[in-house]
């Protein structure tokens, strides 16, 4: 895939799924806005409805309540937004966000700017050494703060480290002080099993692109009693919470590409989960100093995502090491995308308890359908010299050795 | 070799690496993210690791076909280069960022990381020439281009750095040729303007920049003979040389400009007088560098003939200079200046030249004027 003879950064974009592309090219062949009444316009609609039920299925949901917005980013933005509008306007007292600190910036940033901009008051909620919510404390904070809650918030599973989150058990505690919640769902969907219903979430967030569909075009699920006031308005599509003119060629690659995911998710996962244990194994083997970030999960996927790897590498900057792989052909991640370019330390493992040279010392490697035990064993080949090279790059932050005018020959 | 080329997003280390490829060399590309805010977007020629300049660099990375990195050195840069500079301005003395800079980030840090992670040489568009000696030991030279020289600037780099620093401007003739060999190669900052002023203040202002740092208190204006002529905001306004902006009311006796002498932050002083008081004639320089091997009177503390720079384009003037030792104590570059230099304040750089070659540098510590003594003032 692209220039790289291994790639192992997945859960930032994976390879577009053929029958995705086919279906797109099908539909790039016909005109029709899905709004026009006209028969072109009935065609463009069916295709948008179709693709609605296929995607309502693979996530337990009902037609109606799938939103198609331009992505993940979008959909957090008009869950957190409409949410915390339509219930503070419904109650002027409702103006906290309970939040946990290792959400997506999707997140983190929509509902600091509510703090900054729409004078939302952010309620932290703890999570464990592993990046698993603290139920009990996340418990009384809800009781704490019940009447005051705009909405409360908690990804499915983390983009970083791969913890999977206890939705279900707390939205339902949530839902006993009739708080609603938003889960962001984008890196759960296509690896585990993402039941909305069941899940008892108010909103729930996903994107085609990480599951084999295209960039550009994700939804966000709204149960059928759930009113979100819209960010963008003008023509009143998708339940008048999402205006804008209906991609269809978009939502009929997505709708393949989800499809495809859902039908073969257990294999898929399973395969996945045997892979990921086997790098764990070899990597903490060859590197006694790695230490696996979040849930071991061995052997199942329940606690962490199956295609997930995030490892600690004690005294190497996260950047170098990645600098280090990407010129041995291997592609990975610090972490998310979003804070690539200029690397900070990750805000995920910091709310896990650690500190900030710990937080620069990482390495994600996600899994995706083209992943062969071939490319664990070439990560697992090039990983020793790599880290030693990385290591003596040093941290940044760590005085140079090099003979300066200041620390040179002063004669 | 292995090469990093450090990328600013100007056409200069856009070319400086074209160079280095085309040489055969395995380049790789690093822009250096110095600020915490890089969301800045850039207004005319101001400003520096802006969300533009990232992306020019990498442009024309993929133009060369090298890879690309964005490394962030940004913690380092504010308290090496930032801080530094500000708690030099509030000693009263008058300090060159981009020496430190140099000094301490791209060839320090940098270096340092990049020769870790397997390099050999760090490449970047300095107009300025290193060149071997008979025993292979690297000297630092001044570009053919003159006017385009930067070896001022480079002055700092020790004999270490030198030996892993790439120049591929050295020999080019115009920064015109430059800007047309980047458009022959199709890269796109061929045109870009050339950067100015200090990175880290983009609006130009390093006054009004200062002000927001450093406390002002008013104090007293005086002339050469301890006269009081009347009050300043806050002495870190002034600078030695400046003439404008004294805001002294009446004009001096003989009605000839007076021009800032010396800044004196202990007394929150400022010290005014008449223009030819600005000449200086000796030189001392602490912190002292030697750009390679040092020459043989370094060793011996016999005067030696050279030349003196103490501004980036400023020019350079004769003097003698010497190394005063003091047992014990980090020793002190003293340089006699028979034609007199003007305007030269504490903290400023002197470098040292013989003909083309830079021999080091020094942090001027204090410049003697035998017309004037500052202590007449009291």
């Amino acid at each position: 895939m692209n220039n790289s003879a291994v790639y192992l950064d997945h859960a930032a974009t994976t390879t577009l799924n053929p029958v995705a592309q086919a279906a797109m090219l099908e539909e790039y062949a016909h005109t029709g806005n899905p709004s026009s009444l006209h028969g072109a316009g009935r065609r463009a609609h069916r295709v948008v409805d179709e693709a609605r039920t296929t995607i309502a299925q693979t996530l337990s949901a009902h037609p109606s309540e799938v939103i198609f917005t331009s992505g993940g980013t979008e959909s957090d933005n008009l869950a957190l937004k409409g949410l915390y509008w339509s219930r503070r306007d419904a109650d002027p007292s409702r103006r906290k966000i309970l939040i946990s600190g290792i959400e997506h910036h999707a997140i983190l940033d929509t509902a600091e700017w509510l703090e900054s901009h729409e004078g939302a008051e952010l309620v932290w909620m703890p999570v464990e050494r592993e990046g698993r919510l603290d139920v009990s404390a996340a418990a009384q904070l809800l009781e704490q703060h019940a009447d005051e809650l705009a909405l409360a918030t908690l990804m499915w599973a983390n983009n970083e480290v791969g913890t999977i989150q206890p939705v279900a058990e707390f939205a339902a505690l949530a839902a006993a002080h009739g708080v609603p919640v938003h889960t962001d769902a984008v890196q759960a969907y296509g690896a585990i099993p993402v039941d909305f219903a069941a899940s008892g979430a108010a909103t729930l967030a996903v994107s085609a692109h990480k599951i084999g569909g295209p960039v550009g075009i994700g939804a966000l699920l709204v149960r059928r009693d759930v009113t979100l006031t819209p960010i963008q308005h003008g023509g009143g599509h998708e339940r008048k919470m999402r205006s804008g003119t209906m991609n269809a060629v978009a939502a009929a690659g997505f709708a393949a590409a989800a499809h495809d995911a859902w039908q073969g998710l257990e294999e898929y996962s399973r395969t996945l989960v045997t892979l990921r244990d086997m790098a764990v194994e070899r990597i903490t083997e060859q590197i006694p100093e790695a230490t696996l970030n979040g849930p071991a999960d061995t052997g199942g996927c329940a606690q962490r995502l199956p295609g997930n790897l995030h490892f600690s590498f004690p005294g190497c900057e996260g950047d170098s090491l990645l600098f280090v792989l990407d010129m041995l052909g291997i592609a990975s991640s610090t972490g998310s995308a979003c804070t690539a370019g200029v690397p900070q330390p990750s805000h995920v493992l910091l709310a896990m308890g650690r500190d900030a040279r710990q937080a620069r010392s990482v390495q994600r490697f996600t899994l995706g359908h083209s992943t062969s035990a071939a490319d664990i064993e070439a990560l697992v080949k090039a990983l020793p010299e790599a880290y030693q090279r990385a290591k003596k790059a040093g941290m940044a932050a760590d005085q140079s050795s090099i003979h300066t005018a200041g620390t040179g020959f002063n004669r | 070799m292995k090469v990093l080329a450090a990328m600013s997003g100007g056409v200069d280390s856009a070319v400086a690496a074209a160079r280095a490829v085309e040489a055969g060399h395995d380049v790789v590309g690093v822009h250096l993210a110095l600020s915490r805010m890089p969301g800045t977007l850039r207004t005319g020629s101001r400003g520096c690791c802006t969300i533009e300049d990232s992306n020019d660099a990498w442009r024309a990375c993929d133009k060369l076909g090298i890879p690309f990195y964005v490394w962030d050195f940004s913690d380092r840069f504010k308290e090496d280069v930032v801080d530094d500079f500000i708690s030099e301005y509030a000693a009263g003395r008058t300090p060159n960022p981009c020496m430190r800079c140099n000094e301490k980030i791209k060839f320090a840090a940098l270096l340092e990381k990049a020769l870790a992670l397997g390099f050999d040489a760090v490449c970047t568009g300095h107009y300025a020439k290193v060149i071997r000696d008979a025993d292979g030991n690297p000297e630092l030279h001044r570009a053919a281009d003159w006017a385009k020289d930067q070896s001022y600037v480079l002055g700092v780099l020790t004999h270490q750095q030198l030996e892993h620093c790439m120049f591929p401007l050295a020999e080019t003739p115009s920064k015109a040729e430059v800007r047309a060999e980047a458009e022959a190669r199709g890269l796109t900052v061929a045109n870009k303007p050339d950067s100015h002023d200090i990175c880290f203040i983009p609006d130009g202002d390093t006054r009004g920049w200062l002000a927001e740092r450093i406390d002002m208190t008013p104090g007293q204006i005086l002339d050469h003979e301890g006269n009081e002529l009347g009050e300043h905001s806050g002495a870190h306004a002034f600078t030695v040389g400046q003439r404008r902006g004294l805001k002294l009311g009446r004009p001096a006796a003989d009605g000839k400009p007076r021009f800032v002498l010396e800044i004196r932050p202990k007394d929150n002083k400022v010290i005014v007088g008449p223009e030819d008081l600005l000449t200086v004639d000796e030189l001392r320089g602490i912190r002292i560098s030697w750009a390679g091997v040092p020459i043989d009177e370094v060793e011996s503390g016999a005067e030696f003939d050279c030349m003196v720079q103490v501004r980036a384009h400023g020019d350079p003037v004769n003097a003698r200079a010497h190394l005063e030792a003091v047992p014990g104590e980090p020793s002190t570059l003293v340089a006699r200046l028979p034609e007199g230099m003007r305007g030269v304040a504490p903290g400023q750089t002197m470098v040292i030249y013989q003909g083309t070659r830079v021999l080091g540098q020094a942090t001027i510590d204090s410049a003697r004027s035998t017309v004037w003594d500052p202590a007449k003032v009291g």
